[in-house]
């Protein structure tokens, strides 16, 4: 894995560890423009400390990160990284509950990001018109004006996706986006990400199979900070380690 | 783009707020002056400057709940920038009193003179000229907050720590100010003021015009904190307050919000202390006692975080309180204002004002709920409740 020109992330014998822990060990992953790849794995297997790595949050030990194929996300911060067009949904959905659901999306949405933009900016019609949509999407249309406290798990899930729309990044890591929904949910956000994953690049972390079914994209199973195994999710599945060490349990 | 900004600084609370301050600018002199005494109306002369002192207070409380309320740094060094802006002040006011000084020297303070000093320190120069001096009111607070939130927010020094080293930082200035050869007074401070513009400063007409300003400075603050807090910035700030690293992820650098805020209230607070020291009389380092800084915290508290009425309700009425009690029971003051924060934080977290709104909109509330109950739940995505996500 030398050639990243074309790819939109490319992750090299990434390594990084905690207090002699290796939470990623020898990590390689390629993501290309417009494709959606799944992730997989066992607690501790490095899923979300990967994304941390991505978005700036961790520096890795050793090993390469770019985004784009030229841009080295490893010398670059949380703001620069997220401004450069990589969106994060968390683990655990991450609002600002003390603000309505339509400020949440105005505080997400792609503008000037400097002190004295925010200060001087006025809701253009054209952002209105953005952030309706984007609620359309999300569905959370008729409680825009809301307390994002006052919203369900799930739906606090589908706001933290409708704000990566608006910030309109290049590559989405979504980090278990199901968690906490109904099967009929389940099967709306696989549908809004694979429409997403049109325009962009995906990265989705999920444990829920039947998601990663109904998203039926490229899987990569990590265990123990390295990548297991590759391939559609009938090949992953079928893999013996993978059985035994992810699915067999 | 600015009357715009203008024009959302002035919601309804805030132009309520705005015309009450403006009207008490108006009423408190009148009150004193023109209604002659034996007027049940009249306001004897030594309570002008007391009032003065408490919109004084007032305003370093605002200046304090723009970072802490809406932006989440509890600063327990606030009253830091209002001493160093009270110095300032205090300077011009030293170099007005000229020839008619004790030693009677010209150039020289009384304290340099007794001191022994030959010539006037560096820094002294050019606070003879009022605009220079009312400059370093707002320069001198700003500079300091500026370096101190460059290095603290760059480094994500966050909550607690944050709080001592703000701490530590009045601290250390008031050691500062105790040394004499530091060349503003030493423990006695600056002290013994004639004039200010050319006014007496002991006249009652002067201590109006004084009061008059200290009550619009303080409606000039409510319309800038209402401008910065109504804007999209001011979503960001309650954004970073309560997520700060969720911010960060979405592209926002948490680190130049707060220091904008923190730079702003820093001189809002300088401002605070430039009118204080004339109506008061004396500046000394006691100003920078770690306690006055918590006090301003406490009047935050009570009076209600997170809103611009609050921390004015909470100085004015702490304040009040403590003239009367302080009279009356000396040795309990301090009891009653530990007691009196211990109580907000248990059974009041949102402060008068929080009770004022606890107890007034419900009914608009429980309208515009039944409203949405009534519209079709197909629309609103259900969920099952939620085991907390593994790993």
């Amino acid at each position: 894995m030398t050639d990243k020109s074309g790819t939109m992330l490319y992750l090299n014998g990434v390594s990084v560890s905690f207090d002699g822990f290796k939470a990623l060990n020898h990590l390689s992953i390629i993501v290309h423009p417009g494709e959606m790849l799944a992730i997989i794995g066992p607690n501790g297997a490095g899923k979300t400390t990967m994304m941390d790595i991505i978005t700036g949050k961790t520096r890795p030990d050793d090993g390469e990160v770019y985004f784009d194929g030229r841009t080295d996300l490893t010398k670059l911060d949380e703001a620069q990284i997220a401004n450069l067009g990589i969106g994060r949904k968390f683990q655990k959905p991450t609002v600002f509950e003390s603000h309505t659901i339509w400020d949440n999306l105005v505080l997400a949405l792609k503008k000037p990001r400097s002190v004295l933009a925010a200060l001087l900016y006025a809701e253009s019609a054209e952002d209105k018109a953005r952030i309706e949509e984007i609620l359309e999407t999300v569905r959370l249309t008729a409680r825009k004006d809301e307390l994002a406290a006052d919203l369900s798990h799930g739906q606090k899930q589908w706001l933290e996706i409708g704000m990566l729309l608006a910030q309109d990044p290049k590559l989405l890591l979504v980090d278990e986006p199901v968690a906490g929904m109904t099967d009929a949910e389940t099967v709306e956000t696989a549908k809004l990400l694979k429409d997403i994953a049109r325009t962009r690049s995906v990265v989705v972390v999920e444990h829920d199979m039947s998601f990663v079914r109904e998203l039926g994209t490229r899987v990569t199973c990590l265990a123990e900070g390295s990548v297991l195994a590759e391939g559609s999710l009938d090949q992953v599945s079928a893999n013996p380690i993978v059985i035994e060490r992810y699915l067999g349990r | 783009m600015l009357t715009q900004l203008l024009f959302r600084a002035l919601d309804k609370k805030a132009i309520w707020l705005v015309f009450a301050l403006v009207f008490i600018a108006i009423a408190i002199p009148v009150a004193n002056l023109a209604i002659p005494e034996g007027n049940p109306l009249h306001l004897p002369n030594y309570m002008v400057p007391l009032l003065g002192k408490y919109l004084n207070y007032a305003l370093l409380a605002l200046a304090l709940d723009l970072v802490w309320g809406y932006c989440g740094i509890l600063s327990l060094g606030h009253a830091a920038f209002f001493a160093l802006g009270a110095y300032a002040m205090g300077m011009y006011l030293m170099r007005q009193i000229g020839a008619r000084g004790v030693y009677a020297n010209p150039v020289l303070p009384d304290f340099m003179v007794f001191l022994n000093y030959k010539d006037l320190p560096w820094f002294w120069n050019g606070f003879d000229l009022w605009w220079f001096a009312f400059l370093m009111v707002l320069f001198v607070p700003g500079l300091l907050a500026f370096a101190f939130g460059w290095f603290a927010f760059r480094s994500r020094v966050t909550g607690v720590y944050l709080s001592i080293i703000t701490q530590a930082m009045t601290y250390a200035l008031l050691l500062a100010f105790f040394r004499n050869d530091l060349g503003l007074g030493g423990n006695n401070g600056l002290t013994d003021f004639k004039d200010i513009l050319g006014f007496n400063v002991q006249a009652a007409t002067t201590r109006a015009g004084l009061f008059a300003a200290s009550a619009l400075a303080l409606a000039l603050a409510v319309i800038i904190c209402s401008a910065i807090v109504n804007s999209k910035l001011g979503k960001v700030m309650v954004a970073v307050r309560d997520a700060e690293s969720r911010t960060r992820f979405l592209g926002w650098r948490p680190e130049n919000v707060k220091l904008f805020a923190f730079v702003v209230s820093a001189v809002l607070a300088g401002i605070a202390g430039a009118l204080y020291t004339p109506q008061v009389g004396i500046i000394n380092p006691g100003e920078f006692d770690p306690a006055n800084s918590i006090e301003a915290v406490i009047w935050v508290a009570v009076g209600g975080r997170g809103t611009l009425i609050g921390p004015i309700i909470g100085a004015v009425l702490v304040n009040a309180g403590k003239s009367i009690f302080t009279g009356a029971f000396p040795d309990f003051w301090l009891y009653c204002l530990g007691g009196l924060f211990i109580f907000v934080t248990l059974f009041m977290p949102k402060g008068i004002v929080g009770l004022f709104q606890k107890l007034r909109p419900r009914k608009g509330k429980e309208a515009s709920s039944a409203a949405e109950a009534g519209e079709d739940p197909s629309t609103l995505p259900q969920s099952k409740p939620v085991p907390e996500p593994a790993e």
